[in-house]
């Protein structure tokens, strides 16, 4: 199991590098404002760990809160980044 | 839902984060790719939901909703120019989550040997330095906190302590499994993520925003270790990965190296103010 997540790991690990080696400049902060929003998905281990487990009130409140952070990451970071790109879009057209 | 299906949507999950990558690297495609990667963390979601069946429904669609909300409320209210700070609020709480997920599963005691315990010990590391080094980050973006490079007398010293307490506290949970030592694990990196900031000018905070996204998606990636779900070891590596080149490149393009950044104030060197 260890092995096959190493592997796992690696593999993705080269694809982040490939996939993002030709950004521009102007698009730096938007795609670090995406790749952001996608590292919300954590929010998945908070449903498993309060949902398959969880015994106590302190364990459950924490997780709750695990949970709502892990929300306001994806669901904020993925809005922000829209609105970001959304003004790029303005830009472009009153430029021209 | 069979085990063959959830790998088979994670997958497709996966793909969607990659493409996201892929299209937000292009002005034309970027924001297509945005959405993208939305739809790959829906699906995520509801397979979890399909697969895991988890109980306590309410509390979790609740902690949902609470959070949905303050996410969406401060996507659509924040300032155009009040936007970086936004981001590295969102990747702190981002991190937050990462690092308490992995602190309560110790907690339920259901953690095994040795190589699960430390990369457990690592996720809350990671976590809590960037929970606290986006908050700061924040602080300074927002003019809550002096914009300057802060260094007190005996800050390095300082620093090694904590990185020595941190050290220490690391190897007792990854030996003991003890939840005291991750709780004192969380709060020596809370300080360490404050130190790590402090030193920084304002210009250079967003490269510093830059990594703590990085490190954030390091977090996700040993959360899925702990919890073995393969989504978030694929995801948080993509996230941790490109996050890193894209630090490399923002500091290049400022001309700035990222060690200077980082350390140049404690040389007594220029940090940009």
């Amino acid at each position: 199991m260890l092995v096959q997540n190493l592997a796992i790991l690696v593999l993705a690990g080269f694809v982040g590098f490939a996939v993002i080696s030709k950004v521009p400049n102007t698009l730096h902060t938007p795609l670090m404002s995406g790749t952001n929003a996608i590292h919300g998905i954590v929010v998945l281990g908070g449903f498993i760990v309060l949902g398959l487990g969880a015994e106590g009130v302190l364990n459950k409140i924490l997780l709750v809160v695990a949970i709502a952070f892990g929300t306001i990451n994806v669901v904020g970071g993925f809005l922000v980044t829209d609105r970001m790109l959304g003004m790029f879009k303005d830009k472009d057209r009153s430029g021209k | 839902m069979s085990e063959n299906w959830t790998a088979l949507l994670y997958l497709v999950a996966a793909v969607c984060f990659i493409f996201a990558l892929k299209g937000l690297s292009s002005p034309s495609t970027a924001r297509v790719g945005n959405l993208v990667g939305a739809a790959g963390a829906l699906v995520a979601v509801l397979v979890v939901f399909a697969a895991e069946r988890p109980d306590r429904l309410v509390w979790i669609l609740v902690a949902i909703a609470v959070g949905g909300a303050i996410g969406t409320l401060a996507a659509r209210r924040v300032a155009m120019t009040a936007m970086p700070q936004m981001v590295a609020l969102f990747n702190g709480v981002g991190g937050a989550a990462g690092a308490l997920v992995a602190l309560l599963e110790l907690a339920e005691g259901t953690s095994g040997d040795l190589a699960h315990l430390a990369v457990t010990a690592f996720t809350v590391l990671i976590g809590s330095i960037t929970f606290s080094g986006s908050v700061l980050t924040f602080g300074k973006l927002q003019e809550l906190v002096t914009g300057r490079p802060i260094l007190f007398p005996g800050m390095r010293w300082v620093a090694l302590a904590t990185v020595a307490g941190t050290l220490a506290a690391g190897v007792w949970v990854a030996v003991d499994g003890e939840v005291l030592g991750a709780v004192l694990l969380a709060v020596l990196t809370l300080a360490l993520g404050l130190l790590l900031v402090l030193p920084v000018g304002g210009a250079d905070v967003p490269i510093v925003i830059s990594l703590l996204n990085a490190f954030s998606g390091i977090t996700v990636a040993a959360s899925g270790y702990v919890l073995s779900n393969t989504l978030l070891i694929v995801a948080g590596t993509l996230v941790g990965a490109s996050g890193t080149l894209l630090t490399k490149m923002m500091a290049d393009a400022m001309g700035r190296s990222l060690v200077n950044i980082l350390f140049g104030a404690f040389a007594g060197g220029s940090t940009l103010g």
